[in-house]
């Protein structure tokens, strides 16, 4: 008799195991890695580790969480190799199980493969590379805020639209300057464009003047900025000291974040076109999370890849929560795609089986100074990009979990 | 007129003219550096940052105090070049007697401090400063910026002015003695040790000033300087550490072929400098004007 309740109890432990809730290690370990000290470190860096924060924290107002979710951080220096580097020691060492945001794409295509590897997760929020929802997609890897196709979609075609049919591009030289140049010369050319030219300069660059004479004398309708970040404003500035604008070129602005309107001040950056997935003025909830976002980061406003950065893991924590378990990153992601996605910020949403979060896109303008009523009121709203239409379409990105 | 392999003489003398603009800041950067390593043996990392202070500096004198560009220009330098006194006085005058290489690990340090204390108070992303003299003029082959013309003007005018100085005066042959032999120039009741801390604080203000220069037309970040500081090195290697007239014809001279590397191959344009500097290396280690110590 006591045997039989030993081996009873010892069957129903092994029973029991694989349905037990099961953190690997026992926490849920979130690792934020960006830009923390170069070009990119105010659109993402310490906002992004303070966005995945608060959205653990609004997570686990609601629903009751597992008690030990932990957040680390690091730099990557924009620097795949380093990137790489922290990445697998995180994985191997320090049970991290989901990587979040890592704008640069170079990197980001560096982790995407080191996580598929690992079988972990990784969010991304502040790359562009369209890759990683084409060929580069995996099951781990969802792509959450935007990509170069869907800015090249919103930005690209309202320039076509308005006149502007040919083209020079200005293009950093590294995998997220290419895939953007790919994308938006497909966009021109299908709207019946020309790109009649294209120069691309070194990652991170200071003095555009040089490339910007020569954007000058292709004669093109517009010259298209390729790049982001500083660079961006610097190209930016520079094309105003060279009378460029006056001399009938236009720029557009392929990626311009907020925080780099603001560095260009609105005298200067007034009337530029660009496409953003999120802006803080937009609705109650993304001014009321603009608002905590500020207090703790230095009187900035929050930019679409920290926004991304919070609805990412916020989505995540749900599906882990649900699922019980983060160990397999690849169910994981699987369990974030068959959930629809909700939230304060973005809204209600889906995830496409090549990883590619769905969402509206909007188009604005940039202010004149006459216009805004304030720092950080920058942009009017031109239009909205129905979700439906704002990404590349599902059979079109080469990506091998797509069934044709 | 020629075409030179398939570019117009226009866009060429386009070209060369920015690379000159640019070389302006290389050879003010370079000059800096080289009069604190001629006289004090101080290899200057920080002359980044204190680039970048300069450019802040301007900055923030217009928007605190309501100083405009054309009052920084003369406040700004003093005032960082104070700032360079104190340092050289309370730090890098207690390592005269060691190594190089403290000089240059204390003053690397400094700059990742000043950089990482910028960037904690102000962000990454830039701030705005306006043109002072916008437009320009057509020059048939390109649109030169006033404000382009007037960084040359000035560097060339600072640097030659530098040199004579340094070469030409009394103080100068100071100056120089001094760097030969530091304790007969003592004997003869001259100040060394004044001296020094005043020649690193002249050349922490050429520092300053490149990057008042520099506020309206690059963004004015925390890495600014980082992003320029290593070319500069290259810059002076290459002209020959110490060298004064090397440090200014080098600054310009690499301005103009880098320049024209971003015509004929832009990829390499951020290169073609180390490439130089491996061969100036290779052929001639003590650098193009430098003599062998």
């Amino acid at each position: 008799m006591r045997l039989k309740t030993l081996a009873l109890a010892a069957a129903a432990a092994v029973a029991a195991t694989p349905a037990m809730a099961q953190y690997s290690n026992d926490t849920i370990k979130i690792g934020v890695m960006n830009d923390q000290s170069g070009l990119y470190a105010d659109l993402s860096g310490q906002g992004s580790v303070w966005a995945a924060r608060r959205a653990v924290a609004d997570f686990c107002k609601t629903t009751k969480c597992h008690d030990k979710i932990e957040i680390v951080f690091a730099d990557h220096q924009n620097k795949p190799d380093i990137g790489s580097t922290t990445v697998r020691q995180w994985f191997d060492v320090d049970n991290v199980d989901v990587v979040v945001d890592v704008p640069t794409s170079s990197v980001a295509l560096a982790v995407n493969n080191i996580t598929k590897e690992k079988n972990k997760v990784f969010l991304v929020s502040g790359a562009a590379a369209s890759d990683l929802t084409g060929k580069a997609c995996t099951p781990n890897t969802v792509h959450w805020t935007y990509d170069t196709w869907a800015l090249a979609n919103g930005t690209g075609n309202a320039v076509v639209k308005t006149g502007g049919d040919t083209w020079f591009f200005l293009t950093a030289d590294y995998a997220f300057g290419h895939a953007l140049e790919r994308d938006t010369a497909a966009v021109v050319e299908k709207s019946g464009g020309k790109v009649v030219g294209r120069v691309r300069h070194p990652f991170p660059g200071q003095d555009f003047s040089s490339f910007l004479l020569q954007a000058q004398s292709s004669k093109a309708k517009i010259i298209g900025l390729a790049n982001a970040g500083s660079d961006t404003t610097n190209s930016i500035k520079q094309a105003a000291e060279f009378g460029i604008v006056q001399g009938g070129q236009k720029l557009a602005g392929l990626l311009v974040f907020i925080t780099d309107v603001h560095a260009l001040s609105l005298k200067v950056a007034q009337g530029l076109i660009l496409t953003e997935a999120w802006y803080w003025d937009q609705t109650d909830a993304n001014r009321a999370f603009s608002a905590e976002f500020e207090k703790a980061n230095k009187g900035n406003k929050p930019t679409m890849v920290q926004a991304g950065v919070y609805s990412a893991v916020y989505h995540y924590l749900k599906a882990v929560h649900e699922l019980k378990s983060d160990a397999d990153g690849a169910a994981v992601v699987a369990k974030m795609k068959s959930m629809p996605t909700e939230d304060a910020l973005f809204g209600k949403g889906q995830i496409r089986a090549d990883g590619r979060k769905i969402h509206d896109m909007y188009l604005y303008e940039v202010k004149s100074p006459a216009e805004s009523k304030g720092p950080w009121d920058y942009y009017k709203l031109r239009a909205t990009i129905p979700a439906a239409e704002a990404f590349r379409p599902l059979d079109q990105g080469d990506c091998p979990l797509v069934k044709k | 007129m020629f075409e030179l392999i398939g570019v117009p003489p226009q866009a060429l003398f386009g070209q060369l003219l920015l690379g000159l603009i640019n070389g302006a800041f290389y050879a003010l950067l370079s000059l800096g550096l080289a009069v604190i390593f001629g006289m004090l043996n101080v290899i200057n990392f920080a002359h980044g940052a204190q680039y970048m202070m300069g450019a802040f500096g301007a900055w923030m004198l217009l928007q605190y105090v309501g100083i405009p560009y054309w009052g920084a220009l003369l406040v700004v330098p003093v005032i960082i070049g104070a700032t360079g006194i104190i340092l050289e006085r309370l730090l890098l005058a207690r390592l005269y007697h060691l190594d190089h290489l403290y000089g240059l690990l204390l003053t690397f340090g400094l700059a990742l401090i000043f950089e990482g204390l910028f960037r904690k108070q102000y962000g990454s992303s830039g701030l705005p400063y306006a043109n002072p003299i916008p437009g320009g003029t057509n020059l048939g082959f390109m649109f030169l910026p006033w404000y382009r013309g007037w960084v040359v003007l000035i560097s060339i005018v600072v640097c030659l002015a530098t040199w004579f100085m340094i070469e030409k005066t009394k103080l100068g042959s100071y100056l120089r003695a001094a760097t030969e032999n530091p304790t007969l120039v003592r004997a003869f009741g001259i100040n060394v040790p004044r001296m020094m801390t005043l020649t690193y604080g002249f050349g922490v203000g050429l520092a300053a000033l490149a990057g008042v220069l520099a506020a309206p037309i690059y963004s004015v970040n925390p890495i600014m300087g980082s992003n320029l500081i290593i070319v500069v090195f290259a810059v002076v290697v290459i002209g020959g550490m110490g060298s004064i007239m090397g440090s200014i014809v080098t600054g310009f001279g690499l301005g103009v072929i880098e320049g024209l590397t971003k015509v004929f191959y832009p990829e390499a344009s951020n290169t073609v400098i180390f490439i130089i500097m491996a061969i100036v290396l290779m052929l001639r280690p003590a650098g193009l004007f430098g003599t062998p110590r």
